[in-house]
């Protein structure tokens, strides 16, 4: 997504007013950053360094530590796949093979056409259902090999 | 009965006293007199999965068809615990549950069972065992040896409301504490009732409440761990999303006895669900007066904010939590100081997890001495633990501690699906260790749970059976803690990084009995080296997978086999005489490595292009596909 100056100017104020322009609150004004962009870009970082007045390697080392976050933009679907324990004692792994076969793509990448962005995740709390893939925060549980190119196929 | 409609229409007006709290609660009390037939449909995110969304919509539609909506509650409320057998949906009075609810059953629910007075027999729960349909919730086994004590209120309560909150009595510890009970009588009670921090480290609340009190400063914290990294583990995610006041209150009773006025609540980005409900709840608590200045007209002010977590495993421990919350990188510091005395800002901060906040209200309102009834000499309480893996009734379970595993596993997990075999059960997490067969009768607390080399940990209680391998288990804990160390202190660092070495070629079939002693040797060294928890604790998987399952991690090294048939290096996949060429598998191999060879002969698998991905395996319905 392309952005102008001026309007990730504006964007910015109201990410950083919601959050109190609290530096405590980095994490979280972060996040909403990258919910409204897609990605943290440069440019949004620098801002928020300057409006909360903390050193852009600060901004930038809590950025990459934190695994939610992505430096560069993400395709138009998000495809996590939970290699939680109890999704992993179910074959969370063959679940994972088959989605980066379908997708073309490994953990952390981009399909070409910027369509689909693969993540692995290491628990999203509904180990119950284990295997579990969510796509664009859809959950799907109990999910079988045969079930992950319907599922895809379904945001192509 | 507890309905969404109450809560609308009623001008909001700040408690002023216990007195107006009181008042309140008993108008609420009087509006629901009149008690409804009752709807409550399961909007956790496990039931979510599985549709409940739609059901919800389903029922609002049919019983405005039917005309009635004024006469019959429906109510979208917390999680209920049976995750596996969602969507649930239970009728009250007569507490009669349904299972696997799908849009489809709505009509016929509504018809049957609002209408006419009966049960829709194919909704009910089956017997495992006898293959009985269960009527009511109380009989079905999951259900019936549990000690739901924090979760009870779950299914009753819509959890945006705070008005069901209180029709259950809600604030009513706050209420007692906040009129005349002095910080110290608190922190007493709650020293008196043994409650242990239900996190993983188990470290005495009350302890920990009087040395924040007694530390220096002005300035103090409270912090509510709802970060809940540990994979597996989602009983604090239920909480805050189920029943948030539960947590709130006991908060404000922390603050209140630690004498703090500003507190904040940790919570994973990742749970999405529990972020709002617990916004709305302090929301709702700020305007009822509960939250905020001159609390219940008491002079106590406390205010709290919600911090989310960026996904990282390490900031569920309490110093790299405190970091973050201060915008910083996540990492933990050494603790000769404690938090208590410096923590967050540097100032004494005492944090305590989501379960732990919960019990609170409960022991200020039932009393100390109810609360050491639970449980075992050294663990008070109930614990809830999450059930998951290859265990038949999979979900949330509450139980009182000192119940064995075999109670949990056997009697309310309803044993191994498929007719497998157990093998382990690992509890505690990545820090915790694998538990095998014959330690099944192991009374569940803190300290035994340490003795035989796992912890108690958050609760998160993952089954294994016969297929799952021990040596690639503790490969997966190494890997995904490999992932989440930080990255400060060394031995944790380069410590996971060899160890993973190791592991992976011992399942590769490169290994040697030199790999497993040196696996051992760099064990006891992180053991003792490591900065925080996560390191020190990192090693447990490997050490409990060695001590209890020797034999398969020989077989790895001595006989290059996987005796589970896990490990892709040590197996092979064949097609046996039994194939009738029904074509299956051939259409589920990715790499086309399957052809067939004529009517009713067996197909022929290329072993040079097989990936050993397991499609052809879980594809066969007549078992004609063999693993070696």
């Amino acid at each position: 997504m392309k952005v102008n100056q001026r309007q990730l100017k504006s964007k910015m104020k109201r990410i950083l007013g919601r959050n109190g322009s609290d530096r405590g609150m980095l994490v979280s004004i972060l996040q909403d950053t990258q919910a409204e962009f897609g990605y943290l870009s440069r440019e949004a970082i620098t801002e928020i360094s300057k409006q909360l007045d903390v050193p852009l390697s600060q901004v930038y080392g809590v950025a990459t530590f934190f695994k939610a976050f992505s430096l560069t933009p993400r395709g138009r679907h998000q495809v996590q796949v939970c290699l939680g324990t109890a999704c992993h004692v179910r074959g969370a792994e063959k679940i994972l093979d088959t989605v980066k076969r379908e997708l073309g793509i490994k953990p952390g990448e981009n399909d070409k056409g910027l369509n689909f962005s693969l993540e692995t995740v290491n628990c999203v709390g509904a180990c119950a259902l284990g295997p579990i893939v969510i796509v664009d925060g859809k959950y799907s549980g109990e999910m079988k090999i045969e079930a992950v190119k319907p599922l895809l196929d379904g945001y192509k | 009965m507890p309905g969404e409609s109450v809560s609308e229409g009623r001008t909001l007006k700040k408690l002023r006293s216990p007195r107006e709290l009181e008042e309140l609660r008993k108008t609420i009390v009087k509006e629901r007199e009149v008690q409804k037939p009752s709807i409550s449909v399961c909007a956790g995110t496990g039931c979510n999965t599985l549709g409940s969304g739609s059901v919800i919509n389903a029922f609002r539609a049919e019983l405005e068809k039917q005309e009635l909506t004024s006469k019959v509650d429906l109510l979208a409320s917390g999680c209920h615990g049976f995750c596996e057998r969602g969507a649930l949906v239970v009728i009250s009075p007569q507490n009669i549950f349904y299972q696997r609810v799908r849009e489809k059953d709505v009509s016929e629910i509504v018809t049957k069972t609002l209408i006419e007075g009966q049960v829709v027999e194919h909704l009910l729960y089956p017997d495992p065992v006898t293959g009985k349909r269960i009527a009511h919730e109380h009989e079905v086994p999951f259900y019936a040896k549990q000690k739901r004590l924090l979760l009870e209120n779950n299914s009753r309560i819509n959890p945006e409301s705070i008005e069901d909150y209180l029709y259950f009595g809600g604030y009513v510890a706050l209420a007692k504490v906040t009129s005349g009970i002095t910080p110290e009588a608190v922190i007493e009670e709650i020293k008196t009732s043994g409650l242990r921090g239900r996190g993983g480290g188990g470290f005495p609340t009350g302890r920990k409440w009087e040395t924040t009190r007694h530390a220096k400063g002005d300035v103090k914290y409270v912090i509510c761990n709802c970060d809940e990294g540990d994979p597996g583990a989602y009983m604090d995610r239920s909480l805050m999303e189920s029943n948030p006041h539960s947590v709130l209150e006991g908060m404000i009773i922390g603050a209140y006895a630690i004498g703090a006025h500003e507190g904040y609540i940790y919570i994973r980005n990742e749970y999405p669900l529990a972020v709002k409900n617990a916004a709305t709840a302090i929301k709702l608590a700020e305007e009822y007066g509960l939250l905020g200045d001159n609390i219940l007209g008491s002079g106590f002010d406390f205010h709290v904010k919600i911090s989310r977590g960026g996904g990282a495993f390490v900031c569920g421990e309490s110093t790299a939590l405190m970091a973050s919350l201060e915008g910083k990188v996540g990492e933990p510091r050494a603790k000769y100081v404690h938090t208590s005395e410096k923590g967050l800002w540097d100032k004494p901060s005492n944090l305590n997890n989501v379960e732990t906040w919960a019990n609170v209200p409960l022991i200020i309102n039932n009393g100390a001495k109810w609360f050491v009834g639970i449980g075992t000499e050294g663990s008070k309480g109930t614990k809830i633990f999450s059930l998951v893996g290859k265990v038949r009734n999979t979900g949330l379970v509450e139980v009182p501690m000192g119940i064995t595993l075999r109670e949990i596993i056997f009697d309310i997990g309803g044993g191994i699906p498929g007719n497998k075999e157990f093998k382990a059960v690992q509890t505690g997490g990545p820090s915790g260790g694998f538990i095998p067969e014959k330690l099944l009768d192991l009374k569940v607390d803190f300290d035994e749970l340490t003795r035989v080399g796992s912890m108690m940990g958050s609760g998160a209680m993952i089954v294994m059976d016969e297929n799952n391998c021990m040596v690639d288990m503790a490969k997966y804990f190494i890997t995904f803690l490999l992932g989440e160390s930080c990255g400060k202190c060394l031995p944790c660092r380069e410590g996971l990084k060899q160890m993973h070495y190791l592991l992976t070629r011992i399942t590769d079939g490169k290994g040697t009995m030199a790999d497993i002693e040196l696996a051992e040797s760099l064990s006891s060294t992180m053991l003792d080296t490591s900065l925080c928890g996560l390191g020190y604790s990192a090693p447990n998987p490997v050490l409990t997978s060695l001590r209890y399952f020797r034999d398969e991690w020989l077989a790895h090294v001595e006989e290059k086999r996987c005796p589970a048939k896990v490990c892709k290096e040590l197996i092979t996949y064949n097609i046996t005489e039994k194939c009738p060429n029904c074509g299956l598998c051939v259409k589920a191999c990715p790499e086309k490595a399957i052809t067939p060879q004529g009517k009713k002969k067996p197909v022929l698998l290329d072993q040079k292009k097989c990936i050993k991905c397991g499609s052809c395996y879980d594809v066969c319905k007549l078992n004609a596909v063999q693993v070696k």
